[in-house]
């Protein structure tokens, strides 16, 4: 699976055809960053915003953030432009909207594969991931998580999902219960990420924050976002408390000392320290960076 | 010659206008001769008169010098309505000394260019059609721009002449007492008229509210007023200073001023009884609430605030976290009535406030200034004067002045739209780079080298991007290109005074 442990705490949306926000991106330290080519573009727009989307991806300097594309869905007369322009541009990510089986990601690979070769891109390096946005696309959430080794990731979309569910979205997300876990465990199941959906009011920050305590406790990677006012808040919530930091700090002497005894074995505090418990170390270590939580020599600086 | 900042100065404009080339920012302590108006001796009852034409009629001559104030900023009537009795009497060749010019003064100036009866101009700044006009040279002789502290250095020093000043007020009585705070069209500070009521030959003042004698409290006084004129009103309440400040949802201004309150709060004068300024924009706002949970979380308290003053401010005076605002002019109608309602507010004129031949000024006490600019150059000289086409378009007001801060912060954008605001040259440089210590963009800030401290304090802070001005040069010219070069003819249009006098630039005749 292509699932590297990068952070995919935040991923932001933005309209393809709104060359200012293309433009500023890059400027918020936003993991992700999702180039909006379906919805949020009118019909007569899609042309210009494939455009726009392409020259915006040779031109700006977008940093570490990882570039993801939401092209128009397959059903769509855009989609094999969507696809062919995306190659072209490099992008990190091509997004599916509306993903309901194995299929659409076969055959999306199998476009973006012949997109690869014709336009000499490293076959295998456009990665993938798929929206889920009905019924159907929950049940079958595995099959779409495993679909290809190009996936990344998987992402519930809750406006379409609920209408489909014949309800709406509520305060508290009940309504949301079974897809979430569902995403989420066939994500982890695929070894890939899950990413919550938007929260679209963005004058309702307890909402919003409420919402994003309750995703990174089920154990989502993160959310979607609609505003760059919306990072910081779930960066805060995702960074990891100063008891974790210096447990993870422990861990990774551990690893030290094991590596330069030459030890297969790591041991802390007497005790063998599995795999687990190294990965969980060292995506905390990653976070308290990403929050700037310890200094340059490691200590810790929050509050 | 070359001046300090390598701004080519034309010998004949030195030899000519007598100035000397810009040095430094540094003022020294020179002993200074100052002036004093001439005044007409009146014990009359009232200097109540019942028109302007009369009044016009009675002061003015040809050749004189007249100023206004820009208290009423776009909501101002007064301007106009003096300005249309002079150009229909048909006066000629005045200079026009106002504290500023706004918008709403354009048209009957350019007007008034058109006829020869004004021919000389000395303002703050200057925008729009008025800009555009004296930047494509309708005007005979340059304007002179300068600071709000160096207009009052000018005139105390006798270099501006004010021989009638026309000062509208909210209020007055009979013999001339007036202050800004209350009546219909109330404003808050008068600072900057104060300065035009103490050193006029003659002095006018336009109300549209009389009161009963004595009025106080009095800012302006009646020993130094000749005329009060009764008008129908003197300004439009809506447009004078904006109504709620709201506070701005532009991330980007937000990142900017995140990253500004980063500086501040990490910077060696973020202590107890600090002092600051900031301006008006969205960013700027935004800097006061951030700054204002800081202050709440290192129990941290300001001894003053000053400059121009808004509602954000006035709301810490109000929670005890900052203990006096010293104001020269309210931006909006919570800062305006404030003053009125609280004596921890302090009126102070322009003088006090910032101007250098002074046994001391405000801004020489000053730990933080936040300011704003068009374009910052590599030098990190700062225009906020002429546009990216190189047209006058903007005002120096108190930048100068504020810049002499302990910790000078720009604060802008990298790039606006397609122009770039961090550039190898600044189009006109008004403000000198020495008194700048920090720029702050969305990407990142750069601080000025010779802050090796602000270097050291600043490099520990997480998380916070620092690059050299060189660096976010480079990056704003990858993201816009290379912008070609303005061209302008060799025709002076205006003279850029730095505080102290000297001339730092001139603006040049745009060529189309």
């Amino acid at each position: 699976m292509a699932a590297d442990e990068r952070l995919r705490r935040t991923m932001m949306f933005v309209p393809g055809n709104n060359p200012g926000l293309i433009k500023d991106a890059g400027i918020f330290g936003v993991d992700s960053i999702m180039f909006d080519l379906e919805d949020a573009v009118n019909m007569n727009e899609k042309d210009s915003a494939r455009y726009l989307v392409y020259e915006a991806l040779q031109t700006f300097d977008y940093g570490n953030a990882e570039l993801v594309v939401r092209i128009n869905g397959l059903d769509t007369p855009f989609y094999e432009n969507d696809i062919k322009a995306m190659v072209k541009a490099g992008i990190d990510v091509i997004r599916l909207p509306k993903t309901e089986n194995a299929d659409m990601i076969h055959e999306l690979e199998n476009l973006v594969e012949a997109a690869e070769k014709e336009f000499g891109r490293e076959v295998g390096s456009t990665h993938l991931m798929a929206a889920i946005e009905s019924a159907m696309g929950v049940v079958n959430a595995y099959e779409i998580a495993s679909a290809s080794d190009r996936m990344i990731g998987i992402a519930l979309s809750a406006e379409d999902y609920t209408t489909d569910m014949k309800t709406h979205r509520y305060p508290d997300g009940q309504e949301l219960l079974y897809a979430r876990n569902a995403i989420l465990h066939a994500a982890r199941a695929a070894k890939i990420a899950a990413f919550d959906t938007v929260f679209t009011n963005l004058d309702d920050e307890e909402g919003f924050i409420r919402e994003t305590k309750l995703i990174h406790q089920l154990g989502f990677d993160g959310k979607s976002l609609i505003n760059p006012r919306q990072i910081a808040p779930v960066n805060k919530i995702y960074a990891p408390t100063q008891k974790e930091i210096l447990n993870a700090q422990n861990v990774m002497a551990a690893i030290e000392e094991a590596k330069r005894k030459g030890s297969g074995v790591i041991a802390m505090n007497g005790q063998m320290v599995d795999r687990p418990v190294v990965l969980r170390a060292e995506r905390v270590m990653m976070l308290a960076k990403a929050n700037n939580l310890i200094d340059a020599e490691g200590n810790y600086i929050g509050e | 010659m070359e001046n300090k900042v390598n701004r080519e100065i034309p010998d004949q404009i030195l030899n000519d206008y007598k100035y000397e080339g810009f040095k430094t920012t540094d003022f020294g302590n020179p002993e200074i001769q100052r002036v004093a108006p001439k005044v007409t001796a009146q014990v009359g009852p009232s200097k109540v008169v019942e028109s302007v034409k009369k009044v016009v009629s009675e002061t003015l001559k040809d050749g004189m010098t007249i100023s206004f104030h820009h208290h009423f900023r776009e909501g101002d009537f007064v301007f106009n309505m003096v300005m249309r009795e002079i150009i229909d009497a048909g006066y000629k060749d005045l200079t026009l000394a106002p504290s500023s010019l706004t918008n709403v003064m354009n048209d009957i100036v350019v007007e008034a260019i058109q006829k020869g009866v004004v021919t000389n101009i000395t303002s703050s700044g200057m925008r729009g059609s008025l800009g555009d006009a004296v930047s494509h040279g309708a005007l005979k002789n340059p304007v002179i721009f300068r600071s709000h502290g160096g207009r009052a250095r000018a005139i105390e020093e006798g270099k501006v002449k004010i021989d009638v000043a026309f000062l509208g007020v909210p209020n007055a009585d009979e013999m001339g007492n007036a202050n800004g705070m209350n009546g219909d069209a109330a404003f808050g500070s008068l600072g900057y008229a104060l300065i035009d009521a103490q050193y006029a030959n003659k002095v006018v003042l336009l109300t549209d509210s009389l009161m009963p004698y004595p009025n106080t409290p009095a800012s302006i006084k009646q020993t130094q007023v000749d005329y009060v004129v009764k008008v129908d009103k003197v300004g439009d309440p809506d447009k004078i200073g904006s109504g709620a400040t709201r506070f701005t949802k532009d991330p980007k201004e937000l990142q900017i001023a995140q990253m500004v309150n980063d500086v501040i709060v990490h910077s060696p004068y973020f202590k107890q009884g600090f002092s600051f300024q900031t301006g008006s924009g969205g960013a700027a706002l935004a800097v006061t609430r951030f700054l204002r949970k800081a202050m709440i979380e290192n129990q941290i308290k300001a001894s003053f605030a000053l400059g121009g003053i808004t509602k954000p401010t006035v709301d810490l005076l109000n929670e005890g976290l900052v203990s006096r605002i010293m104001d020269v002019q309210d931006f909006d109608k919570g800062a305006a009535s404030s003053m009125k309602n609280d004596a921890n507010q302090q009126e102070i004129d322009a003088s006090w406030y910032a101007d250098p031949a002074n046994k001391g000024a405000m801004v020489d006490k000053l730990d933080v200034a936040i300011l704003s600019a068009l374009e910052i150059d590599t030098k990190f000289n700062v225009n906020v004067m002429s546009g990216s086409d190189g047209v006058i378009r903007g005002a120096i007001g108190g930048h100068q002045d504020a810049a002499t801060a302990k910790l000078t912060i720009i604060s802008a954008p990298l790039v606006r739209g397609r122009i770039a605001t961090i550039v190898p040259d600044v189009t006109t440089v008004i403000t000198p780079g020495d008194s700048i210590d920090v720029v702050v963009t969305e990407l990142g800030i750069a601080i000025n080298p010779k802050r090796k401290d602000l270097i050291d304090s600043l490099s520990k802070v997480p998380g916070l991007p620092i690059f050299t001005i060189e660096e976010l040069q480079q990056k704003a010219e990858k993201l816009v290109g290379k912008a070609e070069p303005l061209q302008f003819t060799d025709r002076v249009v205006a003279l850029a005074e730095y505080r102290d006098g000297s001339l730092i630039d001139v603006i040049k005749q745009v060529k189309d």
